[in-house]
């Protein structure tokens, strides 16, 4: 063990070498840093997280913390700017003893914001679902794949979607909404 | 140049371009084919198999003879474009195809003159080949023909730099064809609400209603109505209108395919997508996709000038352009008499028209007669003159069976229309099946299999009045709403009846090449040849003679080559059968099927959070399934043999960092983990107390080893798992399979965390001086941390897991950190490691280290059919477990039986010689051919801990054979080999221990 003052390990995540598409009609952005956890388990125990425990495949939300309920007992828990050991903390004190499974997925995966008028027209670049509104509504989240990705596709409002995708698939979803974009424009 | 041909008053901008090297003028808006005849070039290609000079036949997609290359600059070359597809624009330069040296003086076309060679089933003919000559005749004759014959344009051999995009789209309706049928469904569809894309392959919805300049739709002309229905349509929010768009494909539950020509029709390169491909999924469907006018067969139906009658009226009306100035209609439909009389308004004189019906309808031979045109009744033709361009046509009339004088009348352009033939083409790809109508002498879509329905002339409905109501309702139905009107007023429409299939009449044993498939050159007298050598059905027909299995797939052929086929054989239609019709509908690009799906976006590149590191210290890397692994790292001069020397020598003698976060990794959670664990593993995990790991070893059910990994338990109700990097996907697959559908009674839950650790791999003696200035919250001392232990606490200051494994025989950590400190903290560890001189290692140091303590590679030493028992890793199945998956397996008799292959060491005779992975052990130097391996070499290194070269093996009965001398035959000679231990370093394990 050391007693000498170790500098923290700085923070570098998967796109910090990749430019995000930004334009008019279409831009990405990093969703800030985030505390993420899969909940396995009963779906009420979202509760001692903070949002109300959602229906299938939809978000429900509580101050800047989401869940995303992605299967019969699986939730996506995210808390942008958190800290994940003090959440773990947190919820360990607060969920029935041996009825869920908590894991700490915070760098596994990056959150994307995509957003403007053609956020769906690209997504459909690599997602075969429905992305109309009346078939994908605001606040709806589901896991399913862009091409060779997959991913975790909420949607916030009409013309902005969250995404959530493994980090080392990043740059991969990136480049390919990229493409999306510029392929999407008339000449 | 001038536009000889072109109607006076033509407004379209002047635009200019090349053909054959030829600079011409055109006008904007105009199709290749249309710029070409406005200045009276027909000459265009040269056929297939005789060379023959080949012309426009038609005005669209059907084409089958105007295939050009279009050349747009380096790698942007696109061979076997339709002419009459290919839209104008300045500077648009095109050429000929299937020539040489020149389309107007080619030396292939001897082919035509020895026509006799290359008779139907020529190509199998060939392969069968003359007795005497053996297979030489194919090798040096034949062969060389066909391939210098076979093809048509030639192949581009750059990179194509254009973009392709790729959409997936949802639509309640959608519309294919926006022909009246099409436009009316649309338009019906559209006040629905609902979402509707309308596509059509041209360059402007419409269809035949472009070329409409008679007819009246409600009191409006055809083409004005038209413009409306259009306007309304794009000014629907919910509708979508996409010109140059071909609906090419259909495939399950109403997935329709659809390819956008984005950008070629403009000057300009494309700055965005060349074209684009949708996948559209449909609620339902409307097939409007209209009729293909059918040549007629008659000897000479091939030259430039002779082409379907209402591609005549098209290149007039549309484009402003007369086909030719004296021109002959032979037809056996009335629709060719309004383009007769189209022509003859144009001051285009119309020698005549030679009708094949003895009765043709009254009131078409009195608007010709009042136009001055003369009418031939009962014709048939006998042949043509022209070589380059058409020039005369035998015109003979027909009494009974008797044909009688040709009158041969001078011609620069003759009209034909043998009738229509729907275009069944989606429908029939829907899987629907057609349905012969005798009295009609036409396939018609029967009932639907999918959600959708046919409108208008697809489905036989020829009249403007029926197209329109037609796709009224389908439009209507398709969006689930009654239809708003009951019928459309038409006036002035063109005669909508008759239809010749087959050859025309001709005299006894008259000659000359009357042509079915234009692509392939099939003629009459090849589809009759080869049912009298025997095909009976129309699907051997086609492959012994290549009828429409070119790439216009016989759109304009199919039928007159089944109706002969038919008649010959004295069967009906239906009899002889139909060939399928299948995707896509017109050729599409490569280019529109790869989308961005190449180069780095072909797959996901997947990067370690330390790749970046290893990128800007040189190393090599190697790909791991979708990962990219640091390979090795050469210094200056370093081939990559001293390299891995290097690293290893240096990872046995101080230390070694080693980036391991590729490796899967599941977090199994719950109460009932450790109960999972044991019915998942081997290996018993009961008793395994937190803080403990132990090496795991997975089975399938059949008891062979699929994965194995350390595996550490980090409470009661939490095990940290990890896989072999290729694995990981598979293993998490097979657990959750298990648990869902053998075990769904356990309370426990799996969580894939590969990517969630970052994972560094310290090994080597000095690892322990490395790591611990790092650490904090625990104590990683010999005594307080043993090996195959696991601790919490951080790491340069964040939470982290580390583990005391080691895959090397050396003492070992393995940090864990979250992904995005993996790179500080490697560059903390890297820099304690320097002090010691410690090396950065690659994968195939890592492979070689493990190789020289015996350790397996799963897939390396097994290959789906070894037990554990067969590695001599039978001390890592629990004997006392009542079962875990593959356990039953394992006392097969096959399994337990004496002289499985059995892991070994294996050291050459010569100690410089390193055997090859994968070859062949015997008993013997020389065994008879024939003789059963005993075993393969798996693993083979260089070994830098000894000094030689080492190797692992499975070999028979490998265990009991210790100190035999085998062989493993080369090429070059056997290579002595003796049987050893596979634990070539530190069998005790004592460099693990300190």
């Amino acid at each position: 063990m050391s007693d000498r003052s170790v500098a923290v390990a700085a923070r570098r995540g998967p796109l910090h070498a990749v430019s995000l598409p930004k334009g008019e009609t279409f831009a990405v952005t990093r969703a800030p840093d985030a505390a993420r956890f899969v909940l396995r388990g009963d779906p009420a125990g979202v509760a001692a997280f903070g949002p109300a425990a959602p229906g299938m495949l939809r978000a429900s939300e509580s101050g800047s913390r989401a869940a995303l309920r992605l299967g019969p007992d699986e939730i996506l828990l995210l808390a942008p700017g958190e800290d994940a050991e003090a959440i773990r903390g947190e919820l360990a004190a607060k969920l029935p003893a041996g009825a869920h499974s908590l894991v700490d997925v915070s760098h596994r995966q990056i959150g994307l914001v995509v957003e403007g008028r053609s956020a769906a027209l690209c997504l459909a670049a690599g997602c075969p679902l429905d992305l109309r509104p009346a078939a994908f509504p605001i606040g709806m989240a589901t896991r399913t794949i862009f091409l060779k990705a997959e991913i975790v596709l909420w949607r916030q409002a009409d013309d902005r979607f969250h995404v959530e995708v493994w980090r080392s698939f990043a740059p991969y979803l990136v480049g390919h909404l990229s493409d999306a974009h510029a392929g999407s424009s008339d000449p | 140049m001038s536009e000889h041909f072109r109607l006076s008053g033509a407004t379209g901008r002047a635009v200019r371009f090349v053909f054959d090297g030829v600079t011409y003028q055109g006008r904007e808006g105009d199709t290749l084919a249309s710029a070409l005849l406005a200045n009276g070039v027909h000459l265009i290609g040269r056929s297939y198999k005789y060379h023959r000079p080949r012309g426009m036949l038609t005005a669209g997609a059907e084409e089958p003879n105007a295939l050009v290359a279009v050349e747009r600059g380096r790698g942007r070359m696109t061979p076997n474009l339709r002419a009459t597809q290919i839209e104008l624009y300045d500077g648009l330069v095109a050429t000929s195809q299937n020539r040489w040296p020149s389309l107007a003086f080619d030396v292939g076309v001897i082919n035509d003159v020895a026509g006799k060679f290359y008779s139907a089933g020529f190509y199998y003919k060939t392969f069968m080949g003359p007795k005497f000559a053996g297979t030489a005749l194919w090798t040096r004759v034949f062969e060389p023909i066909v391939r210098y014959a076979a093809g048509l344009g030639a192949r581009p051999t750059d990179p194509d730099p254009d973009r392709y995009a790729q959409f997936y789209a949802h639509c309640d309706v959608l519309v294919c064809g926006a022909g009246p049928a099409g436009l009316a469904a649309a338009l019906a569809a559209a006040r629905s609400g609902k979402d509707v894309i309308l596509c059509d392959e041209q360059s402007e919805p419409g269809g035949s209603l472009l070329h409409e300049t008679t007819a009246t739709i409600d009191g409006r002309p055809a083409r004005v109505w038209a413009e409306e229905g259009l306007a309304e349509l794009k000014a629907a929010a919910n509708v979508r209108v996409m010109a140059r768009t071909q609906a090419f494909g259909w495939y399950a539950q109403n997935f329709v395919a659809l390819s956008e020509r984005v950008a070629d029709h403009l000057a300009e390169l494309p700055r965005g997508a060349r074209e684009r491909l949708w996948q559209v999924r449909a609620k339902r469907v409307v097939i409007a996709t209209g009729a293909i006018e059918r040549p007629i067969v008659f000897p000479g139906n091939d030259r430039p000038g002779v082409m379907l009658a209402e591609a005549g009226r098209i290149y007039l009306n549309r484009f402003g352009v007369k086909v030719g100035s004296r021109v002959v209609v032979v037809t056996a439909h009335d629709s060719a008499y309004r383009v007769a009389l189209d022509l003859a308004a144009a001051g285009v004189t119309v020698a005549a028209i030679a009708d094949v019906r003895s009765m043709p309808l009254r009131a078409r031979m009195q608007e010709a007669e009042a136009a001055g045109i003369r009418v031939i009744s009962s014709a048939t033709v006998t042949g043509t003159k022209g070589r380059r361009r058409v020039s005369g046509v035998g015109i003979a009339q027909v009494g009974g069976d008797v044909v009688g004088g040709t009158d041969w009348i001078a011609c620069d352009c003759l009209l034909m229309s043998g009738g229509w033939t729907p275009s069944v083409h989606l429908y029939s790809q829907s899987r629907g099946k057609v349905v012969w109508h005798e009295d009609r002498q036409m396939f018609l879509p029967g009932a639907s299999v999918q959600d959708e329905r046919s409108a208008g002339a697809c489905r036989g409905s020829f009249t403007l009045e029926a197209a329109l109501s037609e796709g009224d309702r389908a439009g209507a139905e398709a969006a689930g709403i009654e239809t708003a009107r009951p019928s459309f007023a038409i006036t002035g429409e063109a005669g909508t009846e008759g239809g010749v299939l087959g050859r025309l009449p001709r005299r006894p044993g008259a000659k000359g090449k009357a042509f079915v498939d234009f692509q392939n050159d099939v003629k009459a007298d090849d589809i009759e040849l080869a049912v009298q050598e025997g095909m009976r059905s129309i699907e051997h027909v086609k492959r012994y003679t290549t009828t429409g299995m070119a790439t216009d797939q016989g759109k304009t052929s199919n039928l007159n080559a089944l109706a002969i086929a038919a008649g010959k054989l004295g069967r009906s239609i239906p009899q002889v059968g139909l060939t399928t019709f299948r995707q896509p509908y017109t050729p599409v690009t490569f280019g529109a099927f790869a989308g961005a799906n190449r180069g780095d976006l072909f797959d996901p590149v997947r990067q370690t959070p330390i790749h970046s590191w290893a990128e800007e210290n040189g190393a090599a890397f190697e790909d791991v399934g979708l990962w990219k692994r640091a390979w090795y790292f050469p210094k200056p001069g370093e081939d990559m043999h001293r390299a891995v020397l290097r690293e290893c020598r240096q990872t046995r003698a101080t230390a070694g960092i080693f980036d391991a976060s590729t490796l899967g990794k599941i977090e199994v959670v719950g109460p009932d983990a450790a109960v999972f664990m044991e019915k998942l593993y081997t290996n018993p995990w009961a008793k395994l107390e937190p803080g403990r790991c132990r090496y795991g070893l997975m089975l399938n059910e059949a008891g062979f080893v699929m994965d194995d990994g350390v595996i550490a338990r980090m409470a009661d109700d939490r095990f940290h798992v990890t896989t072999t990097t290729g694995g990981a996907p598979r293993v998490l697959h097979h657990m959750e399979d298990y648990l869902q559908t053998e075990f769904p009674d356990l309370r426990v839950w799996l969580t894939s965390t590969t990517e969630q650790w970052a994972v560094i791999a310290v090994q080597g003696p000095k690892a322990r001086e490395i790591v611990a200035p790092l650490v904090a919250g625990f104590d990683i001392s010999k005594e307080a941390m043993p090996h195959m232990s696991i601790r919490e606490g951080t790491v340069c200051g964040v939470p982290a897991r580390v583990m005391r494994v080691s895959f090397t025989g050396e003492l070992g950590f393995e940090i864990n950190v979250p992904a995005d400190h993996g790179r500080a903290v490697w560059e903390a560890v890297w820099a304690e490691g320097r002090k010691v001189d410690a090396v950065a290692y690659g994968t195939e140091a890592m492979h070689v280290m493990r190789a020289e303590k015996g350790y397996i590679i799963v897939g390396q030493e097994t290959d789906g059919t070894v037990t554990p028992a067969d590695l001599g890793l039978n001390w890592a199945v629990g004997k006392a477990k009542k079962d875990f998956v593959g356990k039953r397996s394992l006392v097969r008799p096959d399994m337990i039986v004496d002289g499985r292959k059995q892991l070994v060491g294996l050291l050459t005779e010569d100690p410089a010689i390193v055997l090859e992975e994968g070859a062949q052990i015997t008993a013997t130097a020389a065994p008879a051919a024939g003789t059963r391996a005993l075993g393969h070499v798996t693993s083979s290194y260089a070994s830098p801990a000894l000094g030689r070269s080492i190797a692992l093996a499975m070999v028979a009965g490998g265990r009991d054979r210790s100190g035999e001398r085998l062989y493993v035959p080369m090429p070059g000679g056997a290579i002595a080999v003796t049987i050893v231990d596979p634990v070539f370093v530190d069998p005790k394990g004592e460099r693990l221990d300190v």
